[in-house]
């Protein structure tokens, strides 16, 4: 993470030297395949969930060991948000199991999930904008001290680790008492992924993280999704954006139309296959065959524009055209 | 990692004078507010007294008992209703709970001679299973608070004057001559302290105990910080597990109960309880809130603020009086308060939470 960027032409944003490396290899098809060995730290063998008549999902597994990322692509609809509210306890699956390090088990509720290590930033509902750095950090799981009817929330505690760990992620908070409301997206999603952390998750599940940010918002987001993964979390990461799903998945698993559509390692698939099983792929060929259609439409009418316009005189308007985009143009420096 | 920390980007916050900082709390409005009322009716009344021929006016001891009195009551329901409001949920029945409670108190000393010891705690009791019910409604349905706190306002209100007609065919139940000198209800309505014509009661000492209790809870325990989360998002805070239902089950409870207290207050004081008794409460315990600097959308507020927003209230309703204007006006000023206080507050908001 020390290392400085390598420059990439094209590149939506700069990336660390390693994930670049890992971008290049996709070019490369003979790049071998790193699965990560072990015993999945969770999984979710041929899960179902109906509501009502809606299949929601159907036989859908999935496994995320340390040191992991699964990549969860799906397009709107696919199923993705069910399955990872069965994975963080909000919903019990209809069919199929749970399994934390090979054991069956059931989540109670989100809190049982998080006790036992299994923690969701959800996109939107990663923090509360009108509570403080310090008091979003430890919500839930507020530090105390005193005791019987004296036990208070520490607040000193609260904001000292706070301050800490938002410098640990490269945010310098002069104020623990700072409204989260005041940071931007991807500080808030990365002071979500940091608590996460911190509260010694073993499975970082986020949903959607990236898909609300700016292209740089967005990288630092991704920092830290291949910063847990380094220390060993196994990273479920949604999103239904190939483009920040290929440089830091060691996984990918499709879903389409609340089923399974494809699981692979890395290096096993390139962009364009990933956007055809998420179900996207025809569609967005034909959008390309009609907006060349329409171009060479725009083309032949602006040719015609052309042709009438050598008929007309020039404007008198001209010159005052002229003046007012200099005007519009900022001064220089 | 310490590479990283090197190379740390700057804070993106500007450095905060202390008057700024202070000036970004949600109870400054209220302050500043507190202030202007304060020395705009003391102008007012000081000028007008005189006239009236009042001995003292509102800058008097007189003046200040009796506008920390009207303070106090509302106060200690405003107290609770920005707790609740600040979890995101409105109670419009503390107003009928007043009338309930302190009927029932009154039907059990008087009409059937029980003693205080036990009259008292039934009050409570009685309050708290209703707030508890207020609250498993709003939970149970999913229904919006306003709405079914406004069934149960209705309920209430209607069930004390029909049952107090039914069983004593009267509207106003007066407390034995016993009632007085009762040690436990003196707790509540106790003289303190009277100097000259200035009587402070022991209902200021229940006042500052609520506030305090209420801003200890919300800025200095779990519980508080599960209330601020709760209205900020209640699903985002279910998710993080902080027990949603329990959060407001329990603050539906504290809203009911200081209604009881309030009624336990007042009706020893005035030796009698009415079916009306607390009639628009609801709304006063709101404004209070939203003065201080309340969110009505929840997740944000401060009770020191309802406090201050407290004394605003009852300074005016006095101010009024003592400047010899027409207290038919004291409903415009409220509103014009009102208005102005959410201005302020939308203001505020802003600015702490760095929005353009």
């Amino acid at each position: 993470m020390s290392n400085p960027p390598v420059p990439h032409d094209n590149a939506p944003f700069t990336l660390p030297s390693e994930t670049a490396e890992r971008i290049a290899a996709y070019g490369d098809r003979a790049a071998p395949a790193m699965p990560v060995a072990g015993t999945p730290v969770l999984e979710a063998r041929d899960v179902s969930k109906y509501f009502g008549r809606v299949i929601a999902l159907e036989d859908v597994s999935l496994t995320v060991r340390p040191g992991e990322v699964n990549c969860l692509l799906g397009d709107n609809g696919a199923g993705k948000s069910t399955l990872i509210k069965i994975l963080s306890g909000v919903y019990t699956p209809d069919k199929g199991t749970l399994l934390m390090d090979g054991q069956e088990l059931t989540l109670q509720s989100p809190r049982d999930a998080l006790d036992r290590g299994v923690a969701t930033v959800y996109q939107d509902l990663a923090v509360l904008p009108l509570m403080s750095i310090s008091r979003n950090f430890f919500v839930g799981s507020e530090p105390t001290k005193g005791w019987g009817p004296f036990r208070r929330f520490d607040v000193g505690e609260a904001g000292r680790i706070a301050t800490e760990q938002m410098l640990e992620i490269g945010i310098r908070v002069r104020d623990p008492s700072q409204l989260v409301g005041t940071l931007s997206g991807g500080e808030r999603q990365t002071l979500a992924i940091a608590r996460a952390e911190y509260f010694g998750a073993r499975v970082l599940i986020l949903d959607e993280p990236t898909s609300a940010l700016g292209v740089k918002e967005a990288a630092i987001v991704l920092r830290h999704v291949i910063r847990a993964r380094a220390k060993g979390l196994g990273v479920i990461f949604i999103t239904h954006n190939v483009q920040h799903a290929l440089p830091v998945g060691d996984r990918f698993t499709i879903l389409a139309h609340g089923r399974l559509a494809g699981e692979f390692v890395r290096g096993q698939v390139n962009q364009d296959e990933l956007l055809r099983l998420m179900g996207g792929g025809e569609e967005l060929t034909e959008l390309a065959h009609e907006l060349d259609q329409l171009m060479s439409a725009d083309a032949r009418t602006v040719e015609e524009a052309a042709t009438h316009a050598e008929a007309v005189p020039t404007s008198p308007d001209e010159p005052l055209a002229a003046v007012e985009a200099e005007e519009v143009l900022p001064p220089e420096g | 990692m310490s590479a990283e920390t090197g190379a740390l980007p700057p804070s993106r916050l500007r450095a905060e004078s202390p008057l700024r900082r202070i000036a970004s709390r949600p109870e400054f409005g209220a302050l500043i507010g507190a202030i202007a009322v304060f020395l705009v009716f003391g102008i007012l009344g000081f000028s007008s007294s005189a006239n009236l021929g009042f001995q003292g006016g509102f800058l008097s001891l007189g003046g200040a008992a009796g506008y920390l009195e009207l303070a106090a009551q509302v106060g200690i329901l405003g107290a609770t209703v920005t707790l609740l409001m600040i979890a995101g949920e409105f109670d419009l029945s503390v107003g009928a709970m007043i009338g309930a409670s302190g009927m029932i108190l009154a039907l059990l000393l008087g009409t059937y001679g029980l003693p205080a010891i036990v009259a008292v705690p039934a009050t409570f009791a009685f309050a708290l299973a209703i707030g508890a019910l207020n609250g498993w409604l709003v939970i149970r349905t999913g229904l919006p608070s306003f709405i079914v706190t406004l069934g149960t306002q209705l309920i209430l209100r209607g069930g004390t004057i029909a049952v107090t007609r039914a069983l004593t065919a009267q509207t106003i139940v007066t407390l034995p001559a016993s009632a007085k000198d009762d040690p436990l209800l003196k707790l509540f309505s106790a003289n303190l302290l009277t100097i000259g014509t200035a009587r402070f009661n022991i209902e200021l000492l229940w006042w500052l105990g609520v506030v305090f209790v209420a801003s200890w809870v919300l800025l200095r325990t779990r519980f508080g910080n599960w209330i601020f989360a709760v209205g900020g998002s209640a699903q985002a805070a279910r998710y993080v597990g902080v027990p949603v239902p329990r959060v407001k089950i329990m603050l539906f409870m504290a809203t009911a109960a200081s209604a009881a207290l309030f009624a336990c207050i007042t009706v020893p004081q005035v030796g009698s309880a009415n079916v009306l008794n607390g009639t628009g409460f609801e709304f006063q315990a709101i404004i209070t809130a939203v003065v201080g600097g309340t969110l009505l959308t929840g997740g944000y507020g401060s009770v020191i603020g309802s406090a201050l927003g407290a004394l605003i209230l009852g300074m005016t309703n006095l101010g009024i009086f003592y400047a010899g204007i027409n207290t038919d006006w004291y409903q415009v000023v409220l509103g014009l308060l009102l208005l102005m206080a959410v201005l302020v507050n939308s203001y505020v908001l802003r600015r702490a939470s760095g929005a353009r």
